[in-house]
Protein backbone atom coordinates (compact mmCIF):
# COMPACT_ATOMS: atom_id res chain seq x y z
CA UNK A 1 0.00 0.00 0.00
CA UNK A 2 3.47 2.16 0.03
CA UNK A 3 3.33 2.39 -3.86
CA UNK A 4 3.59 6.32 -4.89
CA UNK A 5 1.05 7.94 -6.11
CA UNK A 6 1.50 9.26 -9.88
CA UNK A 7 -1.17 11.50 -11.12
CA UNK A 8 -1.16 10.42 -14.38
CA UNK A 9 -3.01 7.30 -13.07
CA UNK A 10 -0.63 4.76 -14.24
CA UNK A 11 -1.70 2.80 -11.00
CA UNK A 12 -1.22 -0.07 -9.75
CA UNK A 13 -1.79 -2.96 -7.49
CA UNK A 14 -2.74 0.19 -4.79
CA UNK A 15 -5.97 0.52 -6.58
CA UNK A 16 -7.29 -3.18 -6.32
CA UNK A 17 -10.23 -2.73 -3.92
CA UNK A 18 -11.77 -0.96 -7.12
CA UNK A 19 -10.41 -2.61 -10.33
CA UNK A 20 -10.45 -0.53 -12.89
CA UNK A 21 -11.19 2.59 -11.37
CA UNK A 22 -9.47 4.61 -13.27
CA UNK A 23 -8.55 2.99 -15.87
CA UNK A 24 -10.56 5.21 -18.01
CA UNK A 25 -10.34 7.47 -21.22
CA UNK A 26 -9.68 11.06 -20.57
CA UNK A 27 -12.64 13.16 -20.15
CA UNK A 28 -11.45 16.51 -18.56
CA UNK A 29 -7.96 17.44 -18.85
CA UNK A 30 -6.58 20.83 -17.45
CA UNK A 31 -3.49 21.63 -18.69
CA UNK A 32 -1.31 24.58 -17.01
CA UNK A 33 -4.68 26.38 -15.79
CA UNK A 34 -4.38 29.67 -13.84
CA UNK A 35 -7.31 31.41 -12.75
CA UNK A 36 -8.06 35.26 -11.54
CA UNK A 37 -10.41 36.84 -9.67
CA UNK A 38 -9.39 40.42 -10.83
CA UNK A 39 -6.27 40.59 -8.95
CA UNK A 40 -6.13 37.63 -6.91
CA UNK A 41 -4.43 34.36 -8.23
CA UNK A 42 -7.03 31.96 -7.25
CA UNK A 43 -5.79 28.77 -9.13
CA UNK A 44 -1.61 28.54 -9.79
CA UNK A 45 -0.66 26.09 -12.45
CA UNK A 46 -3.67 23.48 -12.23
CA UNK A 47 -2.47 20.11 -14.24
CA UNK A 48 -4.83 17.36 -13.75
CA UNK A 49 -7.04 14.62 -15.80
CA UNK A 50 -10.59 12.95 -15.01
CA UNK A 51 -11.63 10.18 -16.36
CA UNK A 52 -14.87 9.42 -17.54
CA UNK A 53 -17.96 7.79 -16.41
CA UNK A 54 -15.66 7.94 -12.45
CA UNK A 55 -16.02 10.06 -9.89
CA UNK A 56 -13.83 12.90 -9.30
CA UNK A 57 -13.95 14.47 -6.21
CA UNK A 58 -12.20 17.33 -5.19
CA UNK A 59 -11.11 18.43 -1.36
CA UNK A 60 -9.94 21.19 0.71
CA UNK A 61 -9.76 23.86 3.02
CA UNK A 62 -12.53 26.74 1.85
CA UNK A 63 -11.02 29.16 -0.42
CA UNK A 64 -8.21 26.70 -1.67
CA UNK A 65 -10.17 26.96 -5.30
CA UNK A 66 -12.06 24.02 -5.73
CA UNK A 67 -15.03 25.81 -6.09
CA UNK A 68 -13.60 27.82 -8.23
CA UNK A 69 -11.81 25.22 -10.88
CA UNK A 70 -15.39 23.83 -10.87
CA UNK A 71 -17.15 27.26 -12.60
CA UNK A 72 -14.40 27.17 -15.13
CA UNK A 73 -15.17 23.74 -16.08
CA UNK A 74 -18.87 25.19 -17.27
CA UNK A 75 -17.59 28.70 -18.42
CA UNK A 76 -19.62 30.13 -15.14
CA UNK A 77 -17.19 32.79 -14.42
CA UNK A 78 -18.04 34.34 -17.72
CA UNK A 79 -20.94 35.82 -16.11
CA UNK A 80 -18.75 37.78 -14.18
CA UNK A 81 -16.32 40.52 -15.42
CA UNK A 82 -13.29 40.69 -13.84
CA UNK A 83 -12.88 37.08 -13.69
CA UNK A 84 -10.88 35.21 -16.32
CA UNK A 85 -8.62 31.68 -16.77
CA UNK A 86 -5.71 31.35 -18.69
CA UNK A 87 -4.58 27.47 -19.73
CA UNK A 88 -6.59 24.96 -21.31
CA UNK A 89 -9.21 22.54 -20.00
CA UNK A 90 -9.47 19.98 -22.67
CA UNK A 91 -12.99 18.22 -22.98
CA UNK A 92 -12.68 15.44 -25.57
CA UNK A 93 -9.69 17.33 -26.51
CA UNK A 94 -11.28 20.46 -27.35
CA UNK A 95 -10.11 23.10 -25.21
CA UNK A 96 -14.00 24.90 -23.55
CA UNK A 97 -11.94 27.85 -21.96
CA UNK A 98 -11.45 31.05 -23.84
CA UNK A 99 -13.68 33.10 -26.59
CA UNK A 100 -14.40 29.49 -29.11
CA UNK A 101 -17.44 28.14 -27.99
CA UNK A 102 -20.83 29.24 -27.06
CA UNK A 103 -20.90 29.25 -23.52
CA UNK A 104 -24.32 27.84 -23.24
CA UNK A 105 -23.24 25.13 -25.64
CA UNK A 106 -20.28 24.06 -22.89
CA UNK A 107 -23.18 24.50 -19.96
CA UNK A 108 -25.65 22.17 -21.55
CA UNK A 109 -22.49 19.39 -21.77
CA UNK A 110 -21.09 20.12 -18.55
CA UNK A 111 -24.17 20.21 -16.13
CA UNK A 112 -23.86 21.63 -12.57
CA UNK A 113 -25.76 21.40 -9.34
CA UNK A 114 -25.15 23.24 -6.78
CA UNK A 115 -24.52 23.71 -2.90
CA UNK A 116 -28.10 24.83 -2.14
CA UNK A 117 -31.32 23.17 -4.22
CA UNK A 118 -32.54 25.66 -6.84
CA UNK A 119 -35.53 24.90 -8.44
CA UNK A 120 -37.21 27.51 -10.42
CA UNK A 121 -40.30 29.20 -9.71
CA UNK A 122 -42.39 26.60 -11.57
CA UNK A 123 -43.66 23.24 -11.81
CA UNK A 124 -41.81 19.94 -10.84
CA UNK A 125 -42.29 18.76 -14.75
CA UNK A 126 -41.54 22.13 -15.89
CA UNK A 127 -38.29 22.33 -14.04
CA UNK A 128 -37.08 19.21 -15.73
CA UNK A 129 -38.79 20.10 -19.59
CA UNK A 130 -37.46 23.66 -19.27
CA UNK A 131 -33.20 22.86 -20.06
CA UNK A 132 -35.02 20.58 -22.55
CA UNK A 133 -37.10 22.99 -24.55
CA UNK A 134 -34.01 25.55 -24.90
CA UNK A 135 -31.73 23.09 -26.76
CA UNK A 136 -34.48 20.32 -28.12
CA UNK A 137 -37.92 20.30 -29.58
CA UNK A 138 -39.49 17.43 -28.96
CA UNK A 139 -43.61 16.75 -28.54
CA UNK A 140 -45.63 16.31 -25.93
CA UNK A 141 -44.91 12.29 -25.65
CA UNK A 142 -41.13 12.38 -25.97
CA UNK A 143 -41.15 15.24 -23.04
CA UNK A 144 -43.40 13.22 -20.81
CA UNK A 145 -41.05 10.57 -21.66
CA UNK A 146 -37.74 12.56 -20.90
CA UNK A 147 -39.44 13.99 -17.46
CA UNK A 148 -39.95 10.71 -15.81
CA UNK A 149 -36.91 8.91 -17.24
CA UNK A 150 -34.87 11.69 -15.40
CA UNK A 151 -37.09 12.03 -12.61
CA UNK A 152 -36.57 7.93 -11.94
CA UNK A 153 -32.93 8.80 -12.76
CA UNK A 154 -32.77 11.23 -9.80
CA UNK A 155 -34.64 8.78 -7.92
CA UNK A 156 -37.57 11.08 -6.82
CA UNK A 157 -40.24 9.73 -9.30
CA UNK A 158 -41.98 7.76 -6.97
CA UNK A 159 -42.35 10.78 -4.77
CA UNK A 160 -43.40 13.13 -7.08
CA UNK A 161 -45.52 11.47 -10.09
CA UNK A 162 -48.69 12.61 -8.50
CA UNK A 163 -47.92 16.14 -8.08
CA UNK A 164 -45.86 16.64 -11.66
CA UNK A 165 -47.63 19.62 -12.17
CA UNK A 166 -47.51 21.71 -9.12
CA UNK A 167 -45.05 24.04 -7.91
CA UNK A 168 -41.32 22.49 -7.05
CA UNK A 169 -41.12 24.81 -4.24
CA UNK A 170 -43.14 23.03 -2.00
CA UNK A 171 -41.08 19.98 -1.87
CA UNK A 172 -38.47 19.27 0.81
CA UNK A 173 -35.12 20.95 0.52
CA UNK A 174 -33.82 16.74 -0.17
CA UNK A 175 -36.06 16.85 -2.64
CA UNK A 176 -35.45 19.76 -4.55
CA UNK A 177 -31.75 19.00 -4.92
CA UNK A 178 -32.75 15.56 -6.22
CA UNK A 179 -35.28 17.56 -8.74
CA UNK A 180 -31.97 20.07 -9.55
CA UNK A 181 -30.03 16.71 -10.61
CA UNK A 182 -32.81 15.27 -12.54
CA UNK A 183 -32.87 19.04 -14.18
CA UNK A 184 -29.61 18.78 -15.33
CA UNK A 185 -29.22 15.12 -16.39
CA UNK A 186 -31.92 16.10 -18.61
CA UNK A 187 -30.30 18.21 -21.44
CA UNK A 188 -28.33 14.80 -21.26
CA UNK A 189 -24.74 16.44 -20.47
CA UNK A 190 -21.75 14.13 -20.46
CA UNK A 191 -20.15 15.85 -17.28
CA UNK A 192 -21.89 16.66 -14.29
CA UNK A 193 -20.35 19.42 -11.65
CA UNK A 194 -21.62 18.99 -8.45
CA UNK A 195 -20.63 21.30 -5.24
CA UNK A 196 -21.33 20.48 -2.44
CA UNK A 197 -24.67 18.80 -3.56
CA UNK A 198 -25.46 17.93 0.02
CA UNK A 199 -24.17 20.76 2.48
CA UNK A 200 -27.55 22.05 3.18
CA UNK A 201 -29.26 18.16 3.55
CA UNK A 202 -29.85 16.39 6.46
CA UNK A 203 -28.08 12.78 6.51
CA UNK A 204 -31.05 10.77 4.94
CA UNK A 205 -31.31 13.20 2.16
CA UNK A 206 -27.43 13.15 2.09
CA UNK A 207 -27.68 9.29 1.65
CA UNK A 208 -29.83 9.62 -0.68
CA UNK A 209 -27.84 11.46 -3.10
CA UNK A 210 -24.76 9.56 -2.68
CA UNK A 211 -26.76 6.22 -3.83
CA UNK A 212 -27.53 8.31 -6.33
CA UNK A 213 -24.18 9.46 -7.39
CA UNK A 214 -22.77 6.07 -7.60
CA UNK A 215 -25.73 5.36 -9.96
CA UNK A 216 -25.04 8.10 -12.13
CA UNK A 217 -21.59 7.20 -12.63
CA UNK A 218 -22.90 4.99 -15.37
CA UNK A 219 -23.81 7.16 -17.50
CA UNK A 220 -22.07 10.42 -16.22
CA UNK A 221 -18.67 11.84 -15.54
CA UNK A 222 -18.90 13.48 -12.19
CA UNK A 223 -16.81 16.06 -10.53
CA UNK A 224 -17.82 17.08 -6.72
CA UNK A 225 -16.50 19.33 -4.65
CA UNK A 226 -17.53 18.56 -1.11
CA UNK A 227 -16.16 19.34 2.65
CA UNK A 228 -17.24 15.87 3.79
CA UNK A 229 -14.11 13.72 3.71
CA UNK A 230 -16.08 10.72 4.33
CA UNK A 231 -18.41 11.68 1.80
CA UNK A 232 -15.44 11.69 -0.77
CA UNK A 233 -14.04 8.24 0.34
CA UNK A 234 -17.32 7.20 0.83
CA UNK A 235 -18.21 7.92 -3.29
CA UNK A 236 -14.99 9.02 -5.18
CA UNK A 237 -13.16 6.68 -7.59
CA UNK A 238 -10.76 9.29 -7.58
CA UNK A 239 -9.15 12.51 -5.08
CA UNK A 240 -7.69 15.81 -5.56
CA UNK A 241 -6.59 17.31 -2.51
CA UNK A 242 -6.49 21.24 -3.14
CA UNK A 243 -4.34 23.51 -0.79
CA UNK A 244 -4.25 27.77 -1.26
CA UNK A 245 -5.37 27.91 -5.10
CA UNK A 246 -2.60 24.57 -5.89
CA UNK A 247 -3.19 20.91 -6.79
CA UNK A 248 -1.38 19.05 -3.65
CA UNK A 249 -1.92 15.79 -5.13
CA UNK A 250 -4.23 13.46 -6.50
CA UNK A 251 -4.84 9.88 -6.41
CA UNK A 252 -7.17 6.69 -5.99
CA UNK A 253 -9.15 7.81 -2.77
CA UNK A 254 -7.95 5.03 -1.07
CA UNK A 255 -4.35 5.92 -1.41
CA UNK A 256 -5.61 9.79 -0.88
CA UNK A 257 -7.27 8.78 2.25
CA UNK A 258 -5.22 5.93 3.53
CA UNK A 259 -1.72 6.39 2.79
CA UNK A 260 -1.13 10.07 0.89
CA UNK A 261 1.95 10.98 -0.58
CA UNK A 262 1.96 14.47 1.01
CA UNK A 263 2.28 15.75 4.76
CA UNK A 264 0.12 18.35 3.26
CA UNK A 265 -2.92 15.92 2.68
CA UNK A 266 -2.21 13.76 5.57
CA UNK A 267 -2.63 16.63 7.68
CA UNK A 268 -5.74 17.81 6.58
CA UNK A 269 -7.55 14.44 6.41
CA UNK A 270 -6.15 13.55 9.70
CA UNK A 271 -7.96 17.21 10.39
CA UNK A 272 -4.88 18.41 12.01
CA UNK A 273 -5.73 21.80 10.06
CA UNK A 274 -8.78 23.05 7.35
CA UNK B 1 -18.77 25.91 39.30
CA UNK B 2 -21.54 25.64 42.12
CA UNK B 3 -19.79 28.74 43.15
CA UNK B 4 -20.73 31.06 40.43
CA UNK B 5 -24.38 30.13 41.15
CA UNK B 6 -24.47 32.30 44.78
CA UNK B 7 -21.97 34.62 43.80
CA UNK B 8 -23.87 37.58 44.13
CA UNK B 9 -22.69 38.15 48.03
CA UNK B 10 -19.47 37.50 46.95
CA UNK B 11 -18.65 40.10 44.33
CA UNK B 12 -20.56 42.36 46.63
CA UNK B 13 -23.29 43.37 44.54
CA UNK B 14 -26.79 44.37 45.74
CA UNK B 15 -28.99 41.45 45.49
CA UNK B 16 -31.30 41.63 42.21
CA UNK B 17 -34.93 41.79 44.27
CA UNK B 18 -33.11 45.68 45.77
CA UNK B 19 -31.48 46.70 42.55
CA UNK B 20 -33.10 50.01 41.14
CA UNK B 21 -34.72 49.97 38.13
CA UNK B 22 -32.28 51.42 35.30
CA UNK B 23 -32.82 54.35 33.74
CA UNK B 24 -36.23 55.64 35.67
CA UNK B 25 -38.76 57.74 34.30
CA UNK B 26 -37.28 58.38 30.72
CA UNK B 27 -37.91 55.07 29.78
CA UNK B 28 -41.38 55.09 30.17
CA UNK B 29 -41.54 58.61 28.51
CA UNK B 30 -39.80 57.49 25.50
CA UNK B 31 -42.11 54.78 24.65
CA UNK B 32 -45.00 57.11 24.93
CA UNK B 33 -43.62 59.11 22.82
CA UNK B 34 -43.69 56.34 20.29
CA UNK B 35 -47.26 55.19 20.60
CA UNK B 36 -47.79 59.12 20.46
CA UNK B 37 -46.52 58.83 16.88
CA UNK B 38 -47.90 55.67 15.94
CA UNK B 39 -51.56 56.80 16.75
CA UNK B 40 -51.38 60.09 15.31
CA UNK B 41 -50.95 58.64 11.70
CA UNK B 42 -54.14 56.85 13.01
CA UNK B 43 -55.96 59.82 13.91
CA UNK B 44 -54.67 61.87 11.25
CA UNK B 45 -55.71 59.97 8.39
CA UNK B 46 -59.23 59.00 9.90
CA UNK B 47 -59.80 62.42 10.55
CA UNK B 48 -58.72 63.37 6.64
CA UNK B 49 -61.66 60.57 5.91
CA UNK B 50 -64.27 61.51 7.84
CA UNK B 51 -63.69 65.35 7.46
CA UNK B 52 -63.25 64.75 3.04
CA UNK B 53 -66.64 61.89 3.60
CA UNK B 54 -69.04 64.74 6.03
CA UNK B 55 -67.67 67.73 3.86
CA UNK B 56 -69.22 65.71 0.09
CA UNK B 57 -72.66 64.68 2.27
CA UNK B 58 -74.30 67.27 0.77
CA UNK B 59 -73.85 66.16 -2.58
CA UNK B 60 -74.77 62.82 -2.03
CA UNK B 61 -77.40 63.84 -0.25
CA UNK B 62 -78.55 65.39 -3.22
CA UNK B 63 -77.51 63.40 -6.55
CA UNK B 64 -77.42 59.83 -4.55
CA UNK B 65 -75.30 57.48 -6.11
CA UNK B 66 -76.20 58.58 -9.30
CA UNK B 67 -73.36 60.97 -9.07
CA UNK B 68 -70.93 58.21 -9.71
CA UNK B 69 -72.39 57.86 -13.17
CA UNK B 70 -73.92 61.32 -14.29
CA UNK B 71 -71.81 62.31 -17.18
CA UNK B 72 -72.88 66.24 -16.61
CA UNK B 73 -70.45 68.73 -14.87
CA UNK B 74 -72.70 71.67 -15.08
CA UNK B 75 -72.13 74.32 -12.79
CA UNK B 76 -75.15 76.75 -14.33
CA UNK B 77 -78.18 74.07 -13.75
CA UNK B 78 -76.11 73.00 -10.76
CA UNK B 79 -76.17 69.17 -11.95
CA UNK B 80 -72.75 67.76 -11.16
CA UNK B 81 -71.86 63.54 -12.07
CA UNK B 82 -67.97 62.23 -11.38
CA UNK B 83 -68.03 59.98 -14.21
CA UNK B 84 -66.17 61.88 -16.65
CA UNK B 85 -63.70 62.54 -14.04
CA UNK B 86 -63.23 59.54 -13.15
CA UNK B 87 -63.31 58.33 -16.76
CA UNK B 88 -60.27 60.34 -17.20
CA UNK B 89 -58.81 59.28 -13.91
CA UNK B 90 -58.90 55.57 -14.65
CA UNK B 91 -57.66 56.30 -18.63
CA UNK B 92 -54.62 58.67 -17.86
CA UNK B 93 -53.00 56.60 -15.66
CA UNK B 94 -54.03 53.28 -17.55
CA UNK B 95 -52.10 54.71 -20.68
CA UNK B 96 -49.04 56.08 -17.90
CA UNK B 97 -48.11 52.72 -16.79
CA UNK B 98 -48.84 50.89 -20.56
CA UNK B 99 -46.18 53.69 -21.97
CA UNK B 100 -44.18 53.44 -18.49
CA UNK B 101 -43.96 49.16 -18.16
CA UNK B 102 -41.77 48.60 -20.98
CA UNK B 103 -39.19 51.48 -20.28
CA UNK B 104 -39.50 50.63 -16.89
CA UNK B 105 -38.54 46.69 -17.66
CA UNK B 106 -35.59 48.09 -20.35
CA UNK B 107 -33.88 50.61 -17.96
CA UNK B 108 -34.38 47.77 -14.70
CA UNK B 109 -32.56 45.07 -17.11
CA UNK B 110 -30.32 46.71 -18.31
CA UNK B 111 -29.11 47.99 -15.11
CA UNK B 112 -28.88 44.69 -13.17
CA UNK B 113 -27.33 43.09 -15.48
CA UNK B 114 -25.93 44.71 -18.66
CA UNK B 115 -24.73 48.17 -17.75
CA UNK B 116 -20.88 48.09 -17.29
CA UNK B 117 -20.02 49.18 -14.00
CA UNK B 118 -19.22 52.53 -14.85
CA UNK B 119 -21.95 53.26 -16.51
CA UNK B 120 -24.70 52.10 -13.55
CA UNK B 121 -24.13 54.68 -11.03
CA UNK B 122 -24.59 57.25 -13.59
CA UNK B 123 -28.03 55.82 -15.47
CA UNK B 124 -29.45 54.96 -11.77
CA UNK B 125 -29.00 58.42 -10.55
CA UNK B 126 -30.52 60.20 -13.51
CA UNK B 127 -33.66 58.07 -13.21
CA UNK B 128 -33.64 58.92 -9.85
CA UNK B 129 -33.64 62.50 -10.82
CA UNK B 130 -36.62 62.00 -12.83
CA UNK B 131 -38.49 61.16 -9.83
CA UNK B 132 -37.31 64.49 -8.17
CA UNK B 133 -38.28 67.31 -10.87
CA UNK B 134 -41.44 68.87 -9.44
CA UNK B 135 -44.57 67.98 -11.46
CA UNK B 136 -45.18 71.78 -11.79
CA UNK B 137 -42.19 71.41 -14.15
CA UNK B 138 -43.56 68.11 -15.73
CA UNK B 139 -46.83 69.93 -16.77
CA UNK B 140 -45.09 73.00 -17.87
CA UNK B 141 -42.42 70.68 -20.16
CA UNK B 142 -45.41 69.28 -21.12
CA UNK B 143 -47.59 72.12 -22.44
CA UNK B 144 -44.80 74.38 -23.90
CA UNK B 145 -42.86 71.08 -25.61
CA UNK B 146 -44.79 67.82 -25.51
CA UNK B 147 -48.29 69.05 -26.80
CA UNK B 148 -47.05 71.51 -29.51
CA UNK B 149 -44.86 68.56 -30.66
CA UNK B 150 -47.76 65.85 -30.51
CA UNK B 151 -49.78 68.05 -32.55
CA UNK B 152 -47.63 69.10 -35.07
CA UNK B 153 -45.66 65.59 -35.50
CA UNK B 154 -47.80 62.80 -33.91
CA UNK B 155 -50.97 63.00 -33.61
CA UNK B 156 -51.98 64.44 -37.33
CA UNK B 157 -50.61 61.10 -38.97
CA UNK B 158 -52.11 58.70 -36.22
CA UNK B 159 -55.23 60.06 -36.86
CA UNK B 160 -54.93 59.80 -40.51
CA UNK B 161 -53.66 56.52 -40.15
CA UNK B 162 -56.07 54.44 -37.59
CA UNK B 163 -58.79 56.18 -37.10
CA UNK B 164 -60.52 55.31 -40.29
CA UNK B 165 -60.16 51.33 -38.64
CA UNK B 166 -63.61 50.13 -36.97
CA UNK B 167 -63.62 49.83 -33.05
CA UNK B 168 -59.70 50.85 -32.96
CA UNK B 169 -60.18 54.30 -34.74
CA UNK B 170 -62.63 54.99 -32.40
CA UNK B 171 -59.24 55.94 -29.83
CA UNK B 172 -57.51 58.23 -33.06
CA UNK B 173 -60.77 60.41 -33.25
CA UNK B 174 -61.06 64.43 -33.03
CA UNK B 175 -58.48 67.01 -33.83
CA UNK B 176 -54.74 66.92 -33.13
CA UNK B 177 -55.02 69.30 -30.19
CA UNK B 178 -51.89 68.64 -28.76
CA UNK B 179 -53.01 68.70 -25.46
CA UNK B 180 -55.74 65.53 -24.31
CA UNK B 181 -55.54 61.78 -22.40
CA UNK B 182 -52.96 60.77 -24.59
CA UNK B 183 -50.25 63.48 -23.47
CA UNK B 184 -51.25 63.42 -19.87
CA UNK B 185 -50.60 60.16 -19.79
CA UNK B 186 -47.33 60.00 -21.36
CA UNK B 187 -46.45 63.26 -19.04
CA UNK B 188 -47.59 60.85 -16.06
CA UNK B 189 -45.75 57.79 -17.57
CA UNK B 190 -42.57 59.61 -17.62
CA UNK B 191 -43.31 60.90 -13.58
CA UNK B 192 -43.64 57.14 -12.61
CA UNK B 193 -41.17 55.55 -14.35
CA UNK B 194 -38.41 56.29 -11.76
CA UNK B 195 -41.00 54.37 -9.09
CA UNK B 196 -41.21 51.31 -10.95
CA UNK B 197 -37.84 51.25 -12.47
CA UNK B 198 -36.33 51.25 -8.82
CA UNK B 199 -38.85 48.80 -7.37
CA UNK B 200 -37.93 46.42 -10.63
CA UNK B 201 -34.28 46.92 -10.06
CA UNK B 202 -35.08 45.63 -6.03
CA UNK B 203 -36.78 42.85 -7.33
CA UNK B 204 -34.23 41.79 -9.76
CA UNK B 205 -31.49 42.15 -7.68
CA UNK B 206 -32.96 40.17 -5.13
CA UNK B 207 -32.80 36.81 -7.46
CA UNK B 208 -30.26 34.35 -5.74
CA UNK B 209 -27.31 34.32 -7.96
CA UNK B 210 -27.32 30.55 -7.40
CA UNK B 211 -30.38 30.18 -9.13
CA UNK B 212 -29.91 32.79 -12.19
CA UNK B 213 -26.76 30.45 -12.26
CA UNK B 214 -28.12 27.57 -12.27
CA UNK B 215 -30.63 28.46 -15.37
CA UNK B 216 -27.09 29.23 -17.17
CA UNK B 217 -26.26 26.40 -15.88
CA UNK B 218 -28.88 24.25 -18.20
CA UNK B 219 -27.25 26.27 -21.49
CA UNK B 220 -29.76 29.80 -20.89
CA UNK B 221 -29.22 32.81 -22.80
CA UNK B 222 -29.28 35.87 -20.95
CA UNK B 223 -32.94 36.89 -21.91
CA UNK B 224 -34.17 33.22 -21.06
CA UNK B 225 -32.77 33.69 -17.60
CA UNK B 226 -34.58 37.09 -16.80
CA UNK B 227 -37.96 35.89 -19.03
CA UNK B 228 -37.79 31.88 -17.51
CA UNK B 229 -36.72 32.65 -14.33
CA UNK B 230 -35.64 36.21 -12.91
CA UNK B 231 -39.43 37.65 -13.90
CA UNK B 232 -41.26 34.42 -12.73
CA UNK B 233 -39.60 34.65 -8.96
CA UNK B 234 -40.28 38.81 -8.79
CA UNK B 235 -43.42 38.29 -10.41
CA UNK B 236 -45.89 39.05 -7.72
CA UNK B 237 -43.59 42.17 -6.21
CA UNK B 238 -42.93 43.54 -9.97
CA UNK B 239 -46.91 43.61 -10.42
CA UNK B 240 -47.10 45.20 -6.73
CA UNK B 241 -44.59 48.10 -8.11
CA UNK B 242 -47.00 48.25 -11.57
CA UNK B 243 -49.78 49.17 -9.10
CA UNK B 244 -47.75 51.36 -6.77
CA UNK B 245 -47.07 53.25 -10.11
CA UNK B 246 -50.53 53.34 -10.96
CA UNK B 247 -51.27 55.08 -7.81
CA UNK B 248 -49.41 57.72 -8.15
CA UNK B 249 -50.30 58.64 -11.87
CA UNK B 250 -54.26 58.48 -10.21
CA UNK B 251 -53.48 60.86 -7.61
CA UNK B 252 -50.61 63.55 -9.76
CA UNK B 253 -52.71 67.04 -10.50
CA UNK B 254 -50.68 69.63 -11.89
CA UNK B 255 -48.47 68.39 -14.54
CA UNK B 256 -51.91 66.72 -16.02
CA UNK B 257 -53.73 70.02 -15.22
CA UNK B 258 -51.81 72.05 -17.89
CA UNK B 259 -51.91 69.37 -20.52
CA UNK B 260 -55.28 67.45 -20.44
CA UNK B 261 -57.11 69.98 -22.17
CA UNK B 262 -59.74 70.22 -18.87
CA UNK B 263 -62.95 69.52 -20.58
CA UNK B 264 -65.62 67.72 -18.73
CA UNK B 265 -66.85 65.86 -21.81
CA UNK B 266 -66.61 61.68 -22.22
CA UNK B 267 -64.49 60.49 -24.97
CA UNK B 268 -63.43 57.31 -26.08
CA UNK B 269 -60.29 59.62 -28.31
CA UNK B 270 -56.89 59.01 -26.99
CA UNK B 271 -56.60 62.41 -28.12
CA UNK B 272 -59.41 64.25 -27.35
CA UNK B 273 -59.42 66.78 -23.94
CA UNK B 274 -60.50 65.75 -20.73
CA UNK B 275 -60.39 65.73 -16.84
CA UNK B 276 -59.28 64.01 -13.65
CA UNK B 277 -60.87 64.11 -10.77
CA UNK B 278 -57.47 65.78 -9.37
CA UNK B 279 -57.26 68.47 -12.38
CA UNK B 280 -60.89 69.22 -12.07
CA UNK B 281 -60.66 70.12 -8.01
CA UNK B 282 -57.03 71.96 -8.73
CA UNK B 283 -59.41 73.79 -11.78
CA UNK B 284 -62.47 74.36 -9.98
CA UNK B 285 -62.07 74.90 -6.16
CA UNK B 286 -61.27 78.88 -6.50
CA UNK B 287 -64.86 79.04 -8.16
CA UNK B 288 -66.71 77.15 -5.65
CA UNK B 289 -68.00 79.43 -3.15
CA UNK B 290 -68.05 78.21 0.65
CA UNK B 291 -71.83 76.48 1.28
CA UNK B 292 -72.10 75.36 -2.42
CA UNK B 293 -73.08 72.78 -4.09
CA UNK B 294 -70.16 72.80 -6.58
CA UNK B 295 -68.04 72.66 -3.46
CA UNK B 296 -69.82 69.82 -1.54
CA UNK B 297 -69.33 68.26 -5.04
CA UNK B 298 -65.46 68.96 -5.67
CA UNK B 299 -64.75 67.02 -1.92
CA UNK B 300 -67.26 64.22 -3.07
CA UNK B 301 -64.87 64.11 -6.22
CA UNK B 302 -62.08 64.08 -3.55
CA UNK B 303 -63.31 61.51 -1.40
CA UNK B 304 -64.22 58.85 -4.65
CA UNK B 305 -60.63 59.87 -5.66
CA UNK B 306 -59.20 58.79 -2.59
CA UNK B 307 -61.20 55.65 -2.10
CA UNK B 308 -59.69 54.58 -5.73
CA UNK B 309 -56.21 55.51 -4.80
CA UNK B 310 -56.80 53.36 -1.31
CA UNK B 311 -57.91 50.31 -3.54
CA UNK B 312 -55.06 50.24 -5.88
CA UNK B 313 -52.66 50.97 -2.98
CA UNK B 314 -54.02 47.84 -1.13
CA UNK B 315 -53.77 46.28 -3.64
CA UNK B 316 -50.16 46.83 -4.41
CA UNK B 317 -49.43 46.14 -0.66
CA UNK B 318 -50.66 42.79 -0.58
CA UNK B 319 -48.95 41.85 -3.85
CA UNK B 320 -45.39 42.88 -3.29
CA UNK B 321 -45.84 41.22 0.27
CA UNK B 322 -46.70 37.75 -1.12
CA UNK B 323 -44.06 38.12 -3.25
CA UNK B 324 -42.83 34.49 -2.28
CA UNK B 325 -45.91 32.47 -1.57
Amino acid sequence: MNSAVDPTFNLSSSVAAKPGAVEAPVKIQVNKLNFYYGQNHALKNINFTIPEKRVTAMIGPSGCGKSTLLRVFNRMYDLYPGQRAEGEVLFDGVNVVGKDLDSTVVRSRIGMVFQKPTPFPMSIYDNIAFGVRLHESINKAQMDERVESCLRKAAIWEETKDRLHTSALGMSGGQQQRLCIARTIAVRPEVILLDEPTSALDPISTSKIEDLIDELKQEFTIVIVTHNMQQAARCADLTAFFYLGELVEVGTSDVIFTNPKEIKTRDYITGRFG
Amino acid sequence: MDATIDSSGATGRIPIHQAKSIGGLSDPLFVGALWASGIFVLILLGLIIAQLFLGGLPALQEFGLDFLWTASWNPVTEKYGALVMIYGTLFSAVIAVVVALPLSFGIAFFLTEIAPQPLKRPIGVAVQLLAAVPSIIYGMWGFFVIAPLMAAYVQPPLIDLLGPIPVLGALFQGPPLGSGMFTAGLILAVMIVPFITAMFVETLESVPPMLKESAYGVGCTTFEVYRNVSVPYGRTAMVGAVMLGLGRALGETMAVTFVIGNATRLSASLFAPGATIASTIANEFPEAPIGSLKLTSLLQLGFILFVISFIVLALSRALVRSRLD
